[in-house]
């Protein structure tokens, strides 16, 4: 857990030891950041102007800008994520969550003279709901999560379609238009919106005992049980935070096009972020979760998106890239190939 | 679980009152006019659900269909409009493809012993991207060909017309129903579904198995896939998102269950028609908004899994909300060895 | 006698061994199945008989010794391949796909093909047949899983023995069967034996080894104690076989030294009648402040059994259950530890420790479940208990934040102890706290149990090992076969007594 590790050296003893231990522990988180920065360096030899930061009216300028503000509904997504996977769950509905929070928030803007902020408000209550519905399945009901969360992915965007009526909704509201394209200290305001989720989540699960009550669940949930331990409830818990985090990348993507597109806002999102987070180092068995990493892990991705997009190449190519990025990171990580190669690798050196 | 067949009676109950309920409305429901479409229209979609089916049957999913029909589409069009390549020679030539890469899946999911569910959502991404990267937009088929299959029909008395691609999807049904119920490679994949160490102890050939199931997913969906090329005469890289839901739906909706070893495949064909059904109601309404159609068979959906749960529950029982009916299911005790 | 007139043995081994890491499983055994014999074998917990068999069936490779078959040496690598060889293998959770039909199941992977299909109906009426020959009269196209076990079981051994099995394994067939269902099942075991065909039974019903057997091995901790006639072998003999005592041998220094408790007064638990239907009969059991209750019994007796009902995991259907007098709903280990219990579980890895979690946090999870999601504990304080738990019970360890699942099965153990000690209950059940422990760890764990007990805790201990029964327990329940024989207390514990009640008709 990069997120503990200057307390834990506060704490120890013998820091020097345990220093190099922790690194040797942690080592699979170094991969995200190295990942990261090879990425970037890439970027750089393909675009060479991909560093540079301009200012512009009062606001900077610059690639690396443009992958943090462009990265944050995948980032806001990874976070909620985390948590679902670390319980050994998945939540597929996150990318129609999204239509549908941004349709709500959409729609209510332009036809009704609610506020802002209320508005707001409605549509990550919505959020919380699509969450909960998926929870009370997965924790209540004992659906796989894969198929409870695909039932919600396959309604989702039929509710969003009824909401808007069908229609790409447009508005026009500086209030709402500011989470998505808001400029705040000369950096654009979803960098900050993502940064203060990601912080209050971390301090909602680190600094209580959630993390830990989470983790076990994942890690052995009938010895959390013997010890008892209500996984159910945790489980809920989770499916809601992600149903909120989709609700507030909803309403990044919806004031970003000033507009509801229940079609396409959040297309594939679940996936980018099932995958960030499988960067970031948290198993799909579940277990030890990393919040911190899987933010990277949804840097990395947008960072490869950006790079293909300044490199000229169509954006299609993302999913190619994406897709070998997945395969390549299973392959590393499983346990099965590895005992194929030592297997091979044993056979034939047998003979010699 | 009482009985096998009950989820699909349940179905086949539902198709009915559906089937009713339009009928009463629109008396053009019963028109073979109105059958012989949900057969054409839904034909590549039944192909690709029979494929889907086998691997509900033997536990796992394929998320990949949906893309490779995508990549079948895009592949054929410019192999035939660029290449000069005979359609049929298309066909044979994207069939073994499709084939070898679902073979490829599931030698990955069999071997590495990773959940089908990642394995064919990286393949989903692989060959949906490889289509927009074969081209970007529609590119429109134009071949004598497939003019002279688009003229291959027989007409019912009332003016219904049953078109070569309905016939494809009702062999393949046909094919799909014997395979599965018929053959030691069906019978092996329900084994498997109801329980793969079982399987393996009583000597089913697991691992061909699995590698073969998904096979027959990517055959069948690239068969789709030039079904579709036929039926909108064109490749399109962004054809077909979603329709591994829509398949999945049509498959669980048919009473196969989603943790395998228990399903027919002409129950998911019962499937696919009550999606007509709900499709075609929308259709004559017209002030529907067409989402209609997805969030009933998402419903629809809900209901099943809730009814396939409440039928294998056997000491479970669940609660909503505050209202608690009985425990929430305790983990599975693990066996060790 | 029946089983001499077959000199030759179907199925031999010979010094068969086989370790797991340092740990001997199954040391030199030398075993033999003469056909037409039922022969049963003996042992409890990790006593070696199911790598026997998952040596046997192919399930482990084998590291010494041979496996003969007919005088000839095999080396099975799958139980697929020992069934071809002619072994066969039933397990008290059958082995078949319920979801497919008794028929399918029947012929799975052999069916009649016509025309290159399955002949579906000769597949029915072949499999009609087949369960003919043993009495059983079904609907084989119904799924299998709407039969009861003992019909699945059937099934199974019909399957295995139509592949031309020789030697049919049958790991504890009877564990979820009724009365009834026992005597169908040794019926087509009698059946079978007529046959001459070699059963290898294992079971923990003693009178069900007295009924259907002709042969008795016994092993302990991997190694074979004895092979003998079962006519030869009254059950006086065998339990101190089995549990590695010799029942002749009092040694009275076990009871002097015994710390008397003021029972009456103080007790925490009271259970009226706790019991669930095919799991326990109901028993009344009590444990007072301060005192430490033992529950002796084999493997099977109910007495693993009987803690997971107290605990919570499985919810009791009979009885009541009373805490320092007041009722108590118990309905899952939450509720137990609500109410100041505390359990260290009989299966370690699966029910105990989160290998992947630190030490530390294996060490607070129990107390911080208790305390609720927003109480958390601190860093700090989660340290600080971890670091006095890890010296009070000497848990060896670099530092608390090495993953629990790298220490040593004793400090595992003592993780889990320090777990519910962390939690300070007022009541700990403590399941076999000291199988598979090195002889340090063990003591200590004994001592830990015994301060615990000075310190006014209430005390529920499950132990195969006698002797530590004996020690330290102050009132020991006597159970088998799922309900309690008898209760001993004071001078009245001694080895001898324990055996002899559980070897009592």
């Amino acid at each position: 857990m990069p997120e503990n590790k200057t307390h834990t050296e506060v704490n120890d003893v013998a820091p020097r030891f345990n220093l190099i231990q922790s690194l040797h522990r942690n080592r699979r988180l170094l991969f995200p950041v190295v990942a990261l920065i090879l990425i970037l360096i890439g970027d750089r030899i393909i675009q060479p102007n991909f560093f540079n930061i301009r200012v512009v009216d009062g606001r900077l300028v610059g690639s690396l800008i443009d992958i943090l503000n462009r990265g944050t509904p995948t980032v806001l997504l990874a976070v909620g994520m985390t948590l679902v996977i670390a319980t050994k769950g998945i939540d597929l509905s996150v990318g129609a969550v999204i239509a549908i929070c941004g349709a709500v928030a959409a729609v209510l803007i332009s036809t009704t003279t609610l506020p802002p902020l209320i508005v707001i408000l409605i549509s990550i209550a919505a959020g919380m709901l699509c969450g909960l519905w998926n929870g009370i399945l997965v924790a209540y009901m004992g659906i796989q999560p894969i198929v409870a969360t695909l039932i919600l992915m396959v309604i989702g965007r039929g509710i969003a379609q009824l909401i808007t009526n069908g229609q790409i909704a447009t508005f026009s509201n500086p209030t709402l238009e500011f989470v998505g394209k808001g400029v705040l200290l000369g950096f654009p305001f979803p960098i900050f919106l993502s940064l203060i989720v990601f912080g209050l989540v971390w301090l909602l699960v680190r600094r209580t005992a959630i993390g830990l009550l989470v983790e076990s669940v994942g890690a052995n949930d009938r010895a959390s049980f013997f010890a008892g331990i209500d996984a159910a409830r945790f489980k809920v818990f989770v499916y809601v935070i992600s149903g909120v985090c989709a609700a507030l990348a909803g309403l990044i993507v919806t004031a970003d096009i000033k507009g509801a597109d229940a079609n396409n806002a959040g297309l594939w999102l679940e996936l980018d972020a099932v995958l960030a987070v499988v960067i970031g180092g948290t198993a799909l068995t579940g277990g030890r979760f990393f919040l911190g990493t899987s933010v990277i892990g949804a840097f990395i991705i947008q960072a490869i998106q950006t790079g293909i997009f300044v490199s000229g190449l169509p954006p299609t190519f993302n999913l190619i890239v994406q897709a070998v990025v997945i395969l390549a990171i299973l392959f590393l990580q499983s346990e099965e190939l590895r005992r194929l190669f030592v297997r091979i690798f044993t056979s034939l050196r047998k003979p010699a | 679980m009482r009985n096998r067949a009950f989820p699909l009676i349940a179905t086949i109950v539902v198709f009915i009152i559906l089937y009713l309920i339009g009928f009463q409305r629109f008396p053009a429901f019963g028109t073979t006019r109105v059958i012989a479409n949900f057969l054409t229209d839904k034909s590549f979609l039944g192909i690709t659900a029979v494929g889907m089916t086998f691997v509900i049957l033997a536990g796992g999913i394929d998320l990949s269909v949906g893309s490779v029909i995508a990549f079948t589409g895009i592949f054929c069009a410019l192999a035939i409009g660029q290449l000069g390549i005979h359609p049929l020679v298309a066909f044979a030539i994207i069939l073994v493809i499709g084939s070898t890469f679902g073979a490829g899946m599931g030698a990955i999911i069999h071997y590495l012993k990773i959940p089908p569910f990642i394995v064919t959502l990286a393949g989903m991404f692989l060959v949906r991207g490889g289509a927009f990267v074969l081209n970007q937009a529609s590119v429109p088929i134009e071949h004598p060909f497939f003019e002279d299959i688009s003229n291959l029909y027989y007409v019912f008395p009332d003016r219904g017309r049953l078109t070569f691609v309905a016939v494809v999807f009702v062999l393949v049904l046909l094919l799909g129903i014997v395979v599965a119920h018929y053959t030691r490679f069906g019978r092996n994949v329900y084994a498997i579904g109801g329980s793969d160490t079982a399987a393996l102890l009583l000597g089913v050939p697991v691992g061909r198995t699995i590698i073969g199931v998904y096979m027959l997913s990517s055959f069948l969906a690239t068969l789709a896939g030039i079904i579709y090329a036929i039926y909108t005469r064109s490749g399109y890289p962004r054809a077909a998102i979603g329709v591994e839901l829509d398949a999945i739906a049509a498959v669980v909706v048919g009473g196969t269950l989603l943790t395998g070893g228990v399903g027919y495949v002409a129950g998911t064909f019962v499937g696919i028609m009550i999606q007509g059904v709900i499709q075609t109601y929308v259709n004559f309404d017209g002030t529907l908004n067409s989402w209609w159609t997805k969030i009933v068979i998402g419903l629809l959906l809900f209901l099943f899994i809730a009814l396939q749960k409440f039928l294998t529950s056997y000491r479970g029982g669940f609660s909503l909300g505050g209202l608690r009916l009985r425990r929430p299911p305790s983990p599975e005790v693990k066996i060790s060895g | 006698m029946f089983t001499n007139a077959h000199p030759i043995a179907v199925l031999k081994t010979e010094k068969l061994t086989k370790s797991f890491g340092s740990v001997k499983a199954l040391s030199n055994v030398d075993f033999n199945l003469y056909a037409g014999e039922v022969h049963a074998v003996l042992g409890e917990n990790g006593a070696g008989k199911s790598t026997l068999i998952k040596l046997i069936t192919g399930v482990y490779n084998k590291d010494h010794g041979a496996i003969l078959l007919d005088g000839k040496a095999i080396e099975p690598h799958s139980p697929h391949e020992a069934q071809s060889l002619g072994i066969s293998a039933v397990y008290q959770e059958i082995n078949l796909v319920p979801t497919l039909s008794v028929a399918e199941n029947l012929y799975l992977g052999r069916q009649p093909m016509r025309w290159g299909m399955i002949d579906t109906r000769r597949v029915n009426t072949n499999a009609k047949a087949l369960l003919k020959t043993y009495d059983l009269n079904i609907d084989v196209t119904r799924t299998l899983s709407t039969f009861s076990t003992a019909i699945q079981q059937i099934v199974a051994i019909a399957r295995g023995v139509d592949m031309s099995a020789r030697v049919l394994i049958l790991d504890e067939p009877t564990a979820s069967l009724d009365a009834n269902e026992v005597q169908m099942l040794f019926g087509v075991i009698s059946l079978l034996k007529a046959r001459g065909i070699a059963i290898l039974l294992i079971t923990h019903f003693l009178d069900q080894v007295y009924q259907i057997s002709d042969r008795i091995t016994v092993l302990r901790n991997g190694e074979k104690v004895g092979e003998h006639l079962t006519a030869d072998l009254p059950k006086r003999q065998l339990i101190p076989l089995m549990l590695g005592r010799d029942l002749a041998i009092n040694d009275p220094a076990d009871s002097t030294a015994r710390i008397t408790s003021d029972t009456g007064t103080n007790t925490f638990l009271q259970a009226e009648g706790i019991g669930r239907h095919g799991m326990l009969h109901p028993l009344d059991l009590h444990v007072d402040k301060g005192e430490i209750v033992g529950l002796a019994g084999l493997l099977g007796s109910g007495r693993t059994e009987a803690a997971k009902l107290l605990f919570g995991i499985v919810p009791h259907d009979a009885g009541d259950v009373r805490v320092k007098g007041k009722k108590v709903l118990l309905r899952s280990p939450r509720d137990a530890v609500q109410n100041g219990f505390g359990m260290c579980p009989e299966d370690r890895k699966v029910e105990g420790i989160l290998a992947e979690l630190s030490v530390r946090e294996n060490i607070v999870l129990a107390l911080q479940a208790k305390q609720g999601w927003f109480n958390s504990l601190g860093h700090k304080r989660q340290q600080e208990i971890a670091e006095e738990m890890i010296r009070a019970l000497h848990i060896v360890t670099p530092d608390s934040n090495k993953p629990a699942g790298e220490l040593s099965g004793g400090n595992q153990q003592k993780v889990i102890l320090a777990r519910w000690l962390a939690s300070q209950p007022e009541f700990l059940i403590l399941d076999e706290p000291t199988r598979g422990i090195d002889v340090g760890a063990h003591a200590e764990i004994i001592q830990i149990i015994k301060r615990l007990c000075a310190e006014g805790m209430a005390l529920l201990v499950i132990s195969s090992e006698l002797a530590e029964v004996v020690d330290y327990s102050h009132r020991v329940i006597v159970l088998r076969d799922r309900q309690k024989l008898t209760e001993l207390s004071g001078e009245e514990i001694t080895e001898q007594t324990i055996m002899q009640a559980i070897a009592e008709k």
